[in-house]
């Protein structure tokens, strides 16, 4: 027998939650107490609860485990909402718990109350308002299997205040079996489909393995490799995909998409078979879907049915999970005589060579002025690429993403479906505190760091050792970039007048600050960064306000029609 | 295209919601909605009238099912099946050429007198729906309607085929 406060406690020990990421308030004040007598889930204090959000988020990308938020009620429930609409669009586990009022006082508008299973009714995967104490096992167990299954997603679970009383008293029963009759997700594909896109493969000349996010969350990173070196095919990923297939592996030709390579473009837009693992043809990779891929057999490798044909129609769909699809494509691969297969490729790389010999990433070297491609890959030169990036949404986010050659999975976390300035800090935390002995890098720009800013405080608390990459250009960099290129230079509240001295601000919060101006300073400073292994380091790096983010696709256009740079177009 | 969606889920709270949630976050239109729970208490049937294309009523199919509350989503018009909707009519009858008029197409139409006052008739009619509005077209011909309420369609498939939990 015990209180509602301590089942919720107990249900997270028995679901294995190791962090929990949170706010006190009055709602959730029993649970606190629930907390305060154990030592098994550790909370983290954090300074605003969208901070809470990202960082369990950041925990869970980097770690494939759900992610856990414990808030209050009302604004502790609605602070909470951007961060789970990130999570959402970029299907990442996590299950927020967010306090209620009172059950007999829902409705009355009473103190902090907010309909929370309501406001977030459009971005979760599935909510629950538990009425009575006994539910909270069941109701706990079953939000973490459906938030780390099928297409994960995030999970609310609302507790009103009430069942979570600390004077009561209920029987605890964490249920054995959490399967629903409602949702049972397909993780096999249907032989007859695999045999098809296995046909199709085979048959290709010129094909492309497309990946996406959903070849991280599934773990199939080893059999994607596989799959891409049986078939010698070229291989390029999704933004969220980066890391799946290592991009310093020979068959990788880039991110493909609105700041694709020049090689990824093309060779999509040339190819006559792609096989998508776990992406969705998002409108930042396909550019005009009139002009998408004319000539290619389209094969859809994905675990949600509806991401299927949703935006490009699919000639061969296989629902699944990519790991497991994978893998039954290889076992019917291996049946087969590939001997053939390097010789029947060889016009086609011969292709995709030439348009990688334009070297679509080269970018003007600048004298004094720090170009921020240079920083990202000085970051990359004294992590040895073995760091953990996180980034916040910008130019910043995209130099990070085509500089930074990912060669794991889970090492690039970022905010890529919904584009969520401030999610950089926090989600770098996150992950430091999934994996202590890791290098946690937040690479973000001057916008997007003041936007959580104030997680700097938690960072002091728990001694973070992050390192902060701030490319600091004076301007909200990608609006500028725009507002350049589409609104004649006119500069509408791109930019900000006054800026705080980042360097002061770090030491205020009690970190190091590193300012850096010409270029001449940035390999020193960054090797002082690197070497301060127990604090948080913010390193301010002056970049060239005037950069923009090559290549870059023409709007309306097929997805090979690119500009190179502000003169060059394909 | 008209589309008739049928849809098997949990009778619990929230699911109404999250479904309706669907439809007004992705941008279709539900022109009408019948719900009430089965035979079996645990589940409740929904029927959704809207206009849709192919691919349309491909992403509201798959959508719909996606949610976690949802067992089983059909659309009927594809294949034979069986469509019915109720309708309530209050008709104010001040004359008695009025009240023989009302009568008179209540036979033919093979509705039903509910209720009967010194100046009003309601009616009871099934059918399809467009059979219920052309009634309602003859009743505001010869009477005055004061008031009406339609269930919205409900509907199952011809034969052996059915929505199982």
């Amino acid at each position: 027998m015990m209180s509602g406060a301590a089942m919720v406690v107990e249900a997270l020990k028995d679901v294995g939650v190791t962090h929990l990421f949170g706010y006190p308030g009055g709602a959730v004040l029993d649970i606190y107490d629930a907390l305060y007598a154990q030592d098994f889930v550790k909370h983290v204090l954090v300074r605003h609860e969208q901070g809470a959000s990202h960082m369990a988020d950041g925990y869970a990308r980097a770690t494939g485990k759900t992610g856990t938020v414990l808030v209050t009620s009302g604004p502790g429930a609605t602070n909470t909402l951007t961060g789970i609409a990130t999570a959402y669009m970029d299907s990442i586990p996590m299950v927020v718990l967010s306090g209620q009022v009172p059950s007999m006082h829902i409705g009355e508008d009473a103190f902090q109350e907010t309909d929370m299973v309501g406001c977030s009714r459009p971005i979760v995967k599935h909510s629950f308002l538990v009425k009575r104490a006994i539910d909270i096992p069941k109701a706990i167990a079953q939000a973490y299997y459906i938030a780390n299954s099928g297409r994960p997603g995030p999970v609310v679970v609302d507790l009103p205040k009430d069942i979570v009383n600390v004077q009561d008293s209920h029987p605890y029963v964490f249920p054995d079996d959490v399967t629903m009759r409602s949702y049972n997700p397909t993780l096999k594909g249907h032989s007859k489909q695999i045999k098809k896109a296995v046909a199709s493969l085979i048959k290709a000349k010129r094909p492309v393995l497309y990946v996406g996010g959903g070849s991280i969350a599934s773990e199939a990173s080893e059999v994607v490799t596989e799959l891409a070196e049986r078939l010698q095919a070229p291989v390029t990923s999704t933004l969220m995909g980066l890391g799946a297939f290592s991009s310093v592996h020979k068959q990788f030709i880039g991110m493909l998409g609105m700041h694709g390579t020049l090689e990824a473009n093309k060779s999509m837009h040339n190819a006559d078979c792609i096989i998508s693992l776990g992406a969705r043809f998002d409108d930042r990779v396909t550019n005009n879907v009139d002009k998408f891929c004319p000539h290619a057999d389209i094969i859809h490798v994905d675990i949600d049915p509806a991401s299927i044909s949703k935006i490009v129609n699919a000639h061969i769909p296989v629902v699944g999970s990519v790991k497991t699809v994978v893998e039954q494509i290889l076992a019917l691969l291996a049946e087969q005589d590939l001997s053939g297969q390097s010789e029947k490729l060889a016009d086609w790389w011969g292709q995709i060579n030439e348009w990688r010999a334009r070297k679509c990433l080269d970018y003007d070297q600048g004298d004094t002025v720090i170009k921020p491609q240079k920083v990202v890959e000085a970051v990359y030169k004294h992590t040895n690429g073995e760091a953990y990036i996180s980034s916040d949404v910008g130019q910043h986010q995209m130099f990070a993403a085509l500089y930074y050659p990912f060669a794991k999975p889970r090492r690039w976390i970022n905010s890529g479906g919904l584009g969520t300035m401030g999610f950089g800090l926090p989600a770098a935390m996150g992950v430091q505190f999934a994996l202590p002995e890791s290098c946690s890098v937040v690479i973000t720009g001057d916008g997007s760091i003041q936007m959580n800013i104030q997680e700097l405080s938690t960072c002091l608390q728990y001694n973070l050792p992050i390192k902060i990459i701030c490319l600091n250009n004076r301007a909200l960099g990608m609006v500028r970039q725009w507002q350049d290129m589409n609104y004649k230079g006119r500069h509408s509240h791109s930019y900000m007048d006054s800026m705080p001295d980042f360097v002061k601000l770090t030491e205020a919060y009690g970190h190091i600050g590193i300012k850096v101006d010409t270029l001449d300073q940035l390999d020193d400073a960054m090797a002082r960064c690197f070497a301060e292994k127990e604090r948080l380091v913010f390193m301010d790096i002056a970049v060239d306000q005037n950069e923009h983010v090559y290549p870059m696709q023409i709007k309306y256009g097929a997805m090979d029609d690119m500009r190179l740079s502000k003169t060059e177009r394909t | 295209m008209r589309r008739i969606f049928s849809v098997l889920m949990e009778n619990a709270p929230g699911s109404l919601s999250r479904i309706m949630g669907v439809f007004s976050q992705r941008g279709y239109n539900v022109d009408s909605l019948c719900v009430a729970p089965t035979s079996d208490q645990s589940l409740s049937r929904l029927t959704i009238i809207t206009e849709a294309d192919d691919k349309v009523t491909e992403q509201i199919t798959k959508q719909v099912n996606k949610l976690i509350d949802v067992l089983r989503v059909a659309e009927l018009t594809t294949s034979a099946h069986v469509e019915r909707e109720l309708m309530l009519i209050k008709v104010a009858t001040l004359t008695e050429v009025a009240r023989a008029e009302v009568k008179r197409n209540v036979d033919i139409f093979r509705a039903r007198i509910l209720d009967v006052t010194s100046q009003h008739y309601t009616i009871e009619i099934t059918g399809t729906s467009d059979k219920l509005s052309a009634f309602s077209d003859v009743m505001g011909q010869c009477a005055e309607i004061t008031e009406s309420a339609r269930t919205g369609v409900c509907g199952l498939s011809r034969g052996d085929r059915a929505l199982r939990p």
